[in-house]
């Protein structure tokens, strides 16, 4: 098997707003292997999100190829793309998006209850996330019951429950200060150190500055592709 | 996704948002309830008129030749209520006509009654019925003596004055006393009581134990009935196929008497037990039409009260519905929740409004002569009906929210 989870050929994606066309995203190309940390960074306009939302499969390219994992998903239909998502991605958002009426432990099931696992193995895996991003003794907690970094915590502990191909974070510190946001990034760090590939989606350049790979985006293009200083030094 | 999930998801709404829920099944709630109430009442009501008042009324295996049609329910033209008014009264030629030549084994008693005060010793029973009936009266209505005995054919013949009371009217007046040889006076005319009734409880709230039963010819006679003529002829037969037979013998008998042509109508009238409910079949044969038509149009109400509130539902939890989808949930996942959520919501109401229903009809039975008896299909239908309307309800709203997009439902504040 490759060792390249990420394979993106000349992605592009095209919104028609009424009259106009908006190309966000103009012939991305990109390979991304296991076990890399990648930070995707741009300014406002430049098609990160854009391109998060392929690479998440929450959006189909208007051109291109994107193969993750070994499967050509760009032009898979919503049921089949909704399975990918629940096997190989496991999202991290700005906002957490934990639902709040769940407690921890309920919300880090959710993707176990989609993909079919039967109740008692569910409850077993989601025990062992949130043991493992620290939260073992917050599991019947809800949502407004935890800090902002207990509540990244949960939603990291659910994106790993399915032991997906990819992480995929999108301003995983946006709503938090910094010495919680320096937290989060150890959790992500370990998690690199324990082999997940993750790819982190981030304007802030000290947050990308954790990660060994920096993709800058601009105008809906790469125009850059770099080993991290720091992390290369 | 399970159904199992989606039911506690539904029950959590239902939980965190009690005032708002319960409004949302107010409409089920209603029809389940009415379904539940009209049929147990009814129900009720059916066994009760065929056991009480039918039974009661006419008597089992009986019928009674009338000038009229004695329990008529709905209307009567007014022409036929001058038809009825011409017709001649049964008259003791008659009777005795019947009692000779009828083929079919039975028993019979003329009667006439009127209402009047009966009293004993400075005490008096207001409007008491006074039944003058031959002695075999006592066998055609069942009535069980409690206490003493009936008068005897030769006692009747005679038409001597003695009397067999009702259990109330004992209760009345002789509170305390042996009412057995004591003088109960009706219009001044003193009978000999010889015996009473055991207790027979109401109909409808009427008591059934205010009367008096006296000789046919005993004095009081004169007041019932004008002479040579009576009520009613009551004749019983020994079972319902002999009854059928003797009421088919005793119209040709009548016919023949009354020298009516072939194609002449009747100018006499046969009530049986079954006649005398065939008003109230008929009144619970519409309310069984209606019912359904009433019961439906609460449903359709409820059904859009709780499409609206799952719209609402979609609405508010659009980011809920990204976040499942971008977690891997299906189309199908989102529309088995949505439905799922929308027929527990539907089905607790239906619950609740059996739960009224029940209450209804108990309430009802405690509160007023009128009987209840709660159907058990009535329940299941009832519990069927909130299924069928909440997942019915359900699906243009989940539709709705299975097909959104999840990058805009995730933007979704």
């Amino acid at each position: 098997m490759s060792d390249l989870v990420i394979q993106i050929r000349e992605l592009s994606r095209a919104y028609v707003m009424g009259a106009e066309t908006v190309h966000a995203l103009r012939g991305v190309t990109l390979e991304i292997r296991r076990n890399e940390y990648v930070a995707i960074m741009g300014p406002s306009g430049s098609g990160k999100s854009t391109l998060m939302n392929l690479i998440g499969c929450l959006d189909t390219p208007s051109s291109g190829e994107y193969w993750l994992n070994g499967q050509e998903v760009s032009r898979m239909p919503d049921d089949a793309l909704a399975r990918v998502r629940n096997r190989e991605i496991g999202f991290v958002f700005q906002t957490f998006n934990l639902l709040p009426r769940a407690n921890a432990l309920a919300n880090v099931e959710l993707p176990l209850v989609y993909a079919g696992v039967p109740a008692r193995q569910r409850r077993r895996r989601a025990e062992t996330a949130l043991q493992r991003v620290g939260l073992g003794d917050r599991m019947d907690h809800r949502p407004n019951e935890l800090s902002g970094g207990q509540r990244q915590r949960v939603a990291i502990a659910r994106a790993l429950v399915n032991e997906p191909a990819i992480l995929l974070a999108d301003e995983p510190t946006g709503n938090l200060d910094s010495a919680t946001s320096e937290e989060i990034m150890r959790v992500f760090e370990s998690l690199h150190a324990q082999g997940q590939t993750v790819i982190m989606v981030t304007h802030e350049a000290d947050i990308a500055a954790h990660a060994a790979r920096v993709v800058l985006l601009r105008d809906g293009r790469v125009a850059s592709d770099t080993p991290n200083r720091r992390s290369a030094a | 996704m399970q159904i199992r999930d989606a039911i506690g998801e539904a029950l959590e709404t239902l939980r965190t948002q009690k005032l708002k829920s319960f409004f949302s099944l107010l409409g089920v709630l209603i029809g389940v309830t009415f379904l539940i109430a009209v049929v147990s009442i009814v129900q009720g009501m059916n066994v009760y008129m065929e056991d009480k008042f039918a039974n009661r009324l006419v008597g089992l295996n009986t019928f009674q030749l009338r000038r009229m049609p004695n329990f008529e329910m709905g209307n009567v033209s007014q022409e036929q209520w001058r038809e009825y008014q011409r017709r001649p009264r049964i008259n003791y030629s008659e009777a005795s006509y019947i009692e000779t030549r009828l083929q079919t084994p039975a028993i019979f008693s003329r009667y006439c009654s009127t209402n009047m005060p009966a009293s004993w010793n400075g005490k008096t029973a207001k409007g008491v019925d006074v039944w003058t009936a031959d002695a075999p009266m006592f066998q055609i209505k069942n009535l069980e003596i409690e206490v003493g005995r009936a008068f005897t054919p030769q006692e009747a013949r005679l038409g001597e004055a003695v009397a067999v009371i009702g259990w109330e009217v004992g209760d009345k007046l002789f509170k305390g006393v042996d009412p057995l040889g004591k003088s109960i006076s009706i219009e001044g005319i003193p009978y000999r009581i010889v015996g009473r009734v055991s207790k027979q409880g109401t109909l409808f709230g009427f008591s059934l134990d205010k009367f008096v039963v006296v000789p046919f010819d005993a004095p009081v006679h004169r007041y019932a009935c004008r002479l040579g003529f009576m009520d009613e002829l009551h004749v019983r037969t020994a079972d319902v196929a002999s009854m059928q037979v003797a009421l088919t013998q005793v119209e040709e008998l009548m016919r023949i008497q009354r020298r009516l042509k072939p194609g002449q109508p009747d100018n006499f009238a046969m009530q049986t037990a079954e006649g005398a409910l065939s008003g109230w079949k008929k009144i619970s044969a519409i309310l069984f039409t209606a019912l359904p038509a009433l019961v439906s149009i609460s449903l359709v109400v409820g059904g859009i009260v709780i499409m609206n509130i799952m719209l609402m539902a979609v609405a508010e939890r659009t980011r809920e519905i990204g976040i499942r989808k971008a977690l891997g949930a299906k189309r199908r996942d989102i529309l088995a929740q949505f439905v799922v959520e929308a027929a527990t919501l539907s089905t607790v109401g239906a619950a609740i409004g059996i739960a009224c229903g029940i209450g209804l009809a108990f309430l009802v039975r405690a509160l007023t002569p009128l009987p209840a008896a709660i159907a058990p299909w009535s329940v299941g239908v009832g519990v069927l009906l909130g299924v069928v309307v909440g997942m019915t309800a359900g699906v243009y709203p989940a539709t709705r929210a299975a097909r959104l997009d999840p990058i805009e439902a995730l933007r979704q504040e």
